[in-house]
């Protein structure tokens, strides 16, 4: 697991949405009214385009959710997961906040580096 | 190729019309030319709302026009007015016509002189003419009829010497023309000489009703009195009268007059047919068979001068049907018109009255079935007899309703439907019962307008998805023509989510139960500034897509706060947030306002030059401006610093507000033009620009009635006419266009300013979220009537608070990005990454098409591509 700080919690708007690149990769970091952060890919898969971090952040039943600024579509900001197509998802990272900064977690995507 | 084939039709009334109408639309001009005779110096307009003319200062006439420019689109349809068909010659198959000398046809080589046409299809659209009973005195000053606008206008000069008239005739047209003589101000009666009034559709008790709420009104009814004479030098003095039935020489009362209309019934004007030999039925009118074919095959009569069966119509409805009828037969098609519906349900003077199907129970066997209530004016009466199933149950033949005829809607259908009623048939009629559709089979006909039956209102909720009136009626056009239908739909489509268990919920979404009005309503009460504090007192979660952009909405349109300010930023749309149009590949458009689509060389060279500068694509919207396409979010705050600093401001194209008010070159540039329509575009759309709305808004302003700003195609359009301007509401273009309609006509600017100021806040208060006006309009119990009154009779007392709310957005008005721009904090949110703020997107590609860039779609980029 390599973790990359990222910014300042209060930089990300009370259930709202930053842009940030992880490895090349672009990843989008949200902060629910709880004050909880998540993080999921920021491309949207319905267009490809790359623009999650600005959709709405709000909930559907229990579940925190953003929808997708282009088709409206919600993604579980938990585990990335579409609510509106079973068939879809976007990966979700880890994400830990230490002393007031944001960490984002990309095991997943640069496995050849850590083995190093 | 055949020879094009040569249609002549006389008379541009109601029914003439529309069967240029119907010609031009399904076709028929392709193969043949029509040229239209009409007597009037005016093109066809619409008589059944003829009194209305008198709710118009000015411009009456415009208003009622149903070809406002005069010109059919279609140049193989010639109209020429002010032309007069004297003689039909069959043998040699031409019209002679006779034009006045002021006549100015440009077909008729010489006004005012006599000339000859030829025909290969001849279509008889002459129309009735009132009825004058020979009556001693009929022809001095002040004795009118009701018929055309120069009635009208004779009615109405006369009245301003007048303080009391006489309608002579209490039918259906003497109580309009009755209405007309109150509006006018004059001490009002009504003789009619049958024992009540509407006698044709009436019983006495229901003529009684309505006697009492028709004096209550101040109209003086004389029911069962003969007109003797009518008394007076040159002028009208009086009307003297004598009960019926006494013999001649008997006492008689004189009611004291200066104008007197009469309104005995009409006459189909036959004359034309009969002096060419054409057959003509023994009651009068034009004999036509199935397909309005006269006795001689190419001659066609449709309307009132036509009596298919030897039967006339004085309705409009069967005339435009016989106008279709004639257009499918010349198509080769197998139209037929086989008889009318001649059930009336109308308001007059206010009081509800309806009469359908065997209102006097002459079937054999009919039973009546009453209900009175003479304190509220109430009377209905049920016509019914036992159904020939044997089974003792009964079906409806007909019914007569005075005072409240709420239950038309589902009386008539179960009159055509034929079929059993439920077992309590009073139920109908009793006050508790009226509304309910009560066990209607599936087969009953709902919409007789459209022919819709219940199976088809219950196929479209449970298959189509329509959940209300609105969708219905988009879906199936049941209660899309006369209305009165709509309450028996939404009964329908109530009772069926009430029968699977599923309230009809209003609520906007899983956050909130309230409906977009009454959280409208909530904010304004508590002022509540605050999402957070909203969905707490009033809601559940944490919003949506859905709620939040809506209550973000309703905030802007009662603050008139920025948008991104904190308390507000997290709830705006995609194009909202970032004040542009988010684009397929995640870039933005821009779009600055350019008022009515006047702009200087100068701003246009720096709209060239910015777009040139960040090598955006330039393309012209329908809107009269320009979209700078391709920019990157991180972009936007440059590019809008060198719009502001030329004097552009947001043109609001990403909002649902408003969008642009579109004006033709007006009385400034064109030769044709009456009043400036480039002045009051952008006088409007300076004074409507970031208000805040249910759905996006569109204005258009022409500068006279050739309409070249397509403004009735839009949410508000205001054409020009020679005295003032008319206001048309309710168009859009889109998937569903709608035609904008008449709101009120002949108004000055400033009236024409606070009726529309009206309009707006009216619509932005109670429409529904995404709603355009022309839904909201359809939706509203009572639809454009309603609308109008409330706007323009100002019936609820809502004018001044409406007018204050809109002065209140016009001075709290600033222009979104300029101040977007003077605010680090808000410029904050325009970086690309928070943590690379100088890396662009790197997924975002463009290719070159036509000198432009265009985007490259970004799953088409190749994996691991250098960017
Ligand atoms: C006050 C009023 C209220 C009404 N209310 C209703 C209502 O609520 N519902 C309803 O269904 N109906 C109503 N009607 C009736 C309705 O207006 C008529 O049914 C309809 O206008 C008939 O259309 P038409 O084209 O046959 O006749 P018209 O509209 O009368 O048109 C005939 C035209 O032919 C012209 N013409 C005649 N002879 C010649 C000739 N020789 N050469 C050239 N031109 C000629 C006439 O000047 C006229 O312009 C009302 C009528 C009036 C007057």
């Amino acid at each position: 697991m390599t973790w990359t700080e990222i910014c300042s919690v209060d930089a990300i708007p009370l259930e709202g949405g930053v842009a940030a690149l992880v490895g090349g990769e672009a990843v989008a970091i949200f902060r629910t009214y709880s004050g909880e952060v998540f993080a999921i890919s920021n491309v949207d898969p319905f267009s490809g385009a790359s623009v999650l971090s600005r959709g709405i952040v709000g909930s559907r039943g229990d579940v925190p959710v953003v929808s997708s600024p282009m088709y409206k579509q919600a993604f579980d900001l938990t585990t990335g997961r579409c609510l509106d197509d079973d068939s879809v998802s976007v990966t979700a990272y880890e994400v830990s906040v230490v002393d007031g900064r944001v960490l984002v977690g990309a095991a997943s995507l640069e496995p050849a580096r850590e083995s190093t | 190729m055949t020879k094009r084939q040569r249609i002549v039709v006389v008379g541009h009334g109601m029914v003439g019309h529309r069967f240029a109408q119907a010609a031009v639309e399904r076709g028929l001009t392709e193969t043949h030319d029509v040229l239209v005779l009409g007597e009037e110096p005016r093109a066809a307009y619409d008589r059944v709302g003829l009194t209305s003319w008198f709710g118009h200062e000015t411009g009456g006439d415009e208003a009622l026009s149903l070809l406002p420019g005069g010109e059919y689109d279609d140049p193989r349809v010639r109209l020429v007015l002010d032309s007069v068909v004297t003689e039909v010659d069959r043998e040699a198959r031409t019209v002679t016509v006779v034009s006045p000398p002021e006549a100015v046809g440009d077909l008729l080589a010489h006004p005012g002189a006599v000339s000859i046409h030829e025909y290969d299809v001849l279509v008889l659209a002459t129309g009735a003419a009132p009825f004058v009973p020979p009556v001693e005195g009929r022809g001095k000053d002040g004795c009118f009829v009701y018929r055309t606008i120069e009635d009208l206008e004779a009615i109405k000069a006369a009245s301003l010497t007048a303080t009391s008239g006489v309608v002579i005739g209490g039918g259906l047209l003497g109580l309009e023309a009755a209405n007309a003589l109150v509006q006018l101000g004059l001490s009002t009666n009504v003789v009619e000489m049958a024992p009540r009034l509407m006698p044709v559709q009436l019983d006495a008790a229901a003529g009684t009703t309505l006697v009492r709420h028709i004096e209550r009104l101040g109209v003086k009814v004389h029911t069962g009195v003969l007109t003797e004479a009518i008394e007076g030098d040159d002028a009208v003095s009086g009307l003297r009268v004598r009960q019926a039935g006494t013999e001649e020489g008997a006492p008689t009362t004189t009611i004291d007059a200066q104008v007197v209309v009469f309104s005995a019934g009409i006459r189909p004007r036959d004359a034309l047919a009969r002096e060419a030999g054409l057959d003509t039925a023994p009651r009068g009118g034009v004999l036509v068979d199935e397909q309005c074919r006269t006795s001689d095959r190419s001659i066609f009569a449709i309307g009132e001068c036509a009596a298919p069966g030897g039967t006339m119509y004085g309705l409009v409805a069967p005339g435009y049907a016989m106008a279709e009828v004639v257009v499918d037969a010349l198509l080769d098609g197998p139209g037929t018109f086989t008889g009318a519906d001649m059930s009336t349900k109308l308001k007059l003077l206010g009081v509800d009255v309806a009469s359908f199907g065997d209102a006097f129970a002459t079937t054999d066997g009919a039973l009546e079935l009453t209900y009175a209530d003479a304190v509220s004016g109430v009377y209905k009466k049920l016509v019914i007899a036992e159904s020939d199933a044997g089974d003792g149950s009964f079906r409806l033949l007909g019914g007569i309703l005075v005072g409240d005829a709420s239950a038309y809607g589902i009386l008539r259908p179960m009159v055509s439907s034929g079929l059993a009623l439920p077992d309590n048939p009073e139920q109908l009629i009793l006050p508790a019962g009226t509304g309910a559709p009560l066990g209607m089979p599936d087969e009953a006909q709902v919409c007789s307008c459209n022919d819709v039956t219940k199976a088809d209102i219950l196929h479209a909720v449970t298959e189509e998805g329509c959940e209300d009136v609105a969708a219905v009626k988009a879906c199936t056009r049941a209660g899309s023509t006369c209305g009165s239908c709509v309450p028996t739909v939404k009964n329908l489509i109530e009772e069926h989510f009430a029968s699977i268990g599923k309230v009809v919920d209003k609520g906007l979404c899983e956050h909130f139960r309230l409906s977009r009005q009454e959280l409208f309503d909530v904010v304004a009460v508590h002022g509540y500034r605050r999402f957070d504090d909203i969905v707490e007192a009033h809601g559940t979660g944490r919003g949506c897509d859905i709620c939040k952009p809506a209550i973000a909405s309703i905030l802007a349109s009662q603050t008139s706060t920025h948008i991104l300010e904190p308390t507000t930023v997290a709830l705006q749309d995609t194009n909202d947030a970032y004040l542009a149009n988010i684009q397929r590949n995640g870039t933005y458009s821009v779009v600055p306002r350019i008022p009515g689509g006047e702009i200087t060389p100068e701003k246009l060279i720096v709209i060239g030059e910015v777009a040139r500068d960040f090598d955006l694509y330039t393309k012209i919207t329908g809107g009269q401006r320009i979209d700078l396409f391709g920019a990157r979010m991180e972009q936007l705050p440059a590019i809008w610093r060198r719009l502001v600093d030329a004097g552009f401001e947001s043109g609001h194209a990403y909002g649902k507000s408003l969008r642009t008010v579109k004006s033709c070159v007006g009385s400034t540039w064109c030769r044709y033009g009456v009043q400036d329509s480039v002045g009051l575009a952008i006088a409007l759309e300076l004074r409507y620009r970031g208000l805040r709305s249910p759905h996006k808004l569109k204005g258009g302003v022409s500068g006279c009635a050739r309409e070249c700003a397509e403004a009735r195609g839009k949410d508000f359009g205001v054409i020009a006419t020679e005295k003032g301007w008319n206001l048309y509401v309710g168009g859009n273009g889109g998937a569903n266009p709608a035609h904008a309609r008449l709101l009120a006509g002949d108004l000055s600017t400033e009236t024409l300013v606070s009726y529309l100021d009206r309009f707006l806040m009216y619509y932005v208060r109670t429409a529904d979220r995404l709603q355009r006006t022309s839904t909201w309009i359809e939706q509203l119990e009572g639809g454009l009537d309603r609308v109008r009154e409330v706007v323009v009779d100002d019936a609820l007392g809502l004018g001044a608070e409406l007018e204050s709310e809109m002065a209140r957005h016009v001075g709290g008005y600033a222009d979104e990005w300029r101040e977007t721009l003077e605010d680090p904090e808000k410029l904050a949110r325009f970086v690309s990454f928070v943590n690379a703020p100088d890396t662009p997107d790197p997924s975002i590609a463009f290719t070159t098409e036509r000198d432009q860039i265009q985007p490259i779609a970004p799953a088409l980029i190749p994996v691991g591509a250098p960017s």
